[in-house]
């Protein structure tokens, strides 16, 4: 595969989304660079995904526009990859023929590259519904990125996985972003997570970005005092907690057995 | 080697233990005069019947001709039935044209219609075909429905946006994953093919297996009438393991068909 392609760069202006008379994203301006890795952060309805799916083209905005490389984005856009929370393999074709579903003129020997970067070729002639949750993801992932996208859009991709598997992924990501030089948006509630990844973290509350947070760590990260720095602030924030909250007092007496 | 080859000859002829022993039940409870001959022929006397029309050909001919008709019912029925479960699934205006027609003929036993379809067509082919084809329809119309309203629509989308649309997207998502209920609605229908048929055959029929029962009903022959008894058994059973054998081969990725036995 060729490591030259370049990552995309993202903006969006204006942007603007509503369901009904529910606006889920109120005005949103980001700037991503080429090849940059971006998390999103923020609490369950906050307009994270819809931001997501609006740059994926899988919706269109009310108003406002995300620009891909500068090009507007109006449709679903072979450069811009999505893999879900759910593997969405169809159970019905084979592993290597899922993977084709993503490559250029369905090609085989692409797919079985993509397949063997996840480190599945091996299980390239069994059917999805006998790999465990973890496989069938990589295999989602290797359908992602077979394509050579220019940027993979995340959505909350480990979030079914357990927490082993979740820390496989994470690595294997970080990993074929390194080699691949795609950007990356991933959205997930987990702030570790976000903090262990991306080069920037922006938080979404209400519609709007309310931080954005470059993360100034080496990698590969270590769970270090620096890292925990940026999980606390990120996390204070979500939960409005300021140095000035009211805890409740410690107990005076404390037993132990 | 050997051992696992007898071992599975013996679980093939499990399902056959119980038809046998009726058979066997039968046979000595007719012989012995428990059950007197012109309530029910000794099975030997059926297999007589059964060898004499095999030799003068009026077998063949009336199962060929029942099959036939059978045959025929079901492809027109049910293509009839898949194209609009297909069409209403896929296309919302069309379900809210067509469904509530669809429904309430539903709603009629289709075996009612046969006084005034044999006003209209007599006791002729039309009459069974349009019976059959009638009676297979709406078990595979509501599966093929069902299936494609079913279908996860996360994998519609994903189908999306590896840039299948139209026939492609039809043909690689919506169909293979409405496939498992559209065999459900072929299996059932294969029953009411059947059933529909005996009906019809022996009501409106010069002709077929059920005209041959009516037909040795007029002259006493009871040999006659259980032979075409059990001829639909077997028919039936031999519908039922060909979409068995369809469930197999075309759902090898599901799960629940994956077993092997």
């Amino acid at each position: 595969m060729e490591r030259t392609i370049q990552g995309a760069s993202l903006q969006t202006q204006g942007l603007e989304k509503q369901f009904g008379d529910v606006t889920v994203l109120k005005g949103m301006e980001l700037t991503v660079e080429p090849g940059e890795f971006i998390a999103v952060v923020g609490k369950s309805g906050c307009g994270k995904s819809t931001l997501l799916r609006l740059v994926a083209g899988l919706e269109m905005p009310t108003s406002g526009m995300a620009r891909l490389d500068g090009k507007p984005v109006n449709g679903i856009n072979p450069e811009a990859r999505v893999l879900f929370q759910e593997s969405r393999l169809l159970p019905w074709k084979r592993v290597i023929e899922n993977v084709r579903l993503g490559a250029p003129g369905r090609d085989r020997d692409r797919a079985l590259e993509a397949l063997r970067l996840v480190g599945l070729e091996a299980r390239a002639q069994d059917w999805p519904g006998v790999l465990s949750g973890g496989q069938q993801q990589r295999v989602a992932l290797a359908r992602a990125i077979v394509g050579h996208p220019r940027l993979l859009l995340l959505d909350e991709p480990f979030g079914a996985l357990d927490a082993l598997t979740r820390l496989d992924m994470q690595k294997l990501i970080e990993r074929l972003w390194a080699e691949q030089h795609f950007t990356v948006l991933l959205v997930t509630h987990d702030v570790s997570e976000a903090v262990a990844l991306a080069d920037r973290v922006i938080l979404v509350e209400d519609g709007r970005v309310t931080l954005d947070e470059r993360i100034a760590l080496g990698r590969p990260r270590l769970r270090d005092s620096g890292f925990a720095h940026y999980e606390n602030v990120i996390l204070k924030r979500i939960m409005n907690v300021t140095d000035d909250t009211v805890y409740p007092k410690a107990k005076e007496f404390q037993y132990s057995i | 080697m050997d051992n696992r080859r007898r071992r599975q000859g013996l679980r093939a002829a499990v399902p056959w233990i119980v038809p046998v022993l009726i058979i066997v039940f039968w046979h000595i409870s007719t012989t012995t005069g428990v059950v007197a001959g012109n309530i029910l022929p000794p099975p030997l006397e059926v297999v007589r019947s059964f060898i004499h029309l095999l030799e003068n050909g009026e077998l063949a001919r009336n199962v060929g001709i029942s099959t036939q008709r059978a045959v025929l019912g079901f492809l027109i029925g049910g293509s009839i039935g898949f194209l609009l479960g297909l069409i209403n699934g896929v296309w919302f205006k069309a379900e809210h044209l067509l469904d509530t027609t669809i429904q309430m003929i539903r709603n009629i036993p289709h075996l009612a219609l046969i006084p005034i379809v044999i006003l209209w067509f007599g006791i002729g082919e039309q009459t069974k075909l349009l019976l059959v084809s009638l009676g297979v329809f709406f078990p595979i119309y509501l599966n093929t429905f069902h299936g494609i309203r079913s279908l996860d629509p996360k994998l519609v989308e994903m189908g999306r946006v590896y840039g299948y649309k139209g026939v492609p997207l039809y043909f690689h998502v919506i169909l293979p994953g409405a496939l498992p209920s559209i065999l459900v609605g072929i299996r059932q229908s294969l029953g009411i093919m059947w059933l529909t048929l005996i009906v019809a055959e022996t009501v409106a029929a010069d002709s077929g297996i059920g005209y041959m029962a009516m037909n040795a009903r007029e002259f006493m022959r009871m040999d006659i009438i259980v032979l075409s008894i059990l001829l639909y058994a077997l028919l039936g059973k031999l519908s039922d393991s060909l979409a068995k054998w369809l469930e197999k081969s075309w759902l090898r990725w599901h799960p629940n068909f994956t077993r092997k036995g």
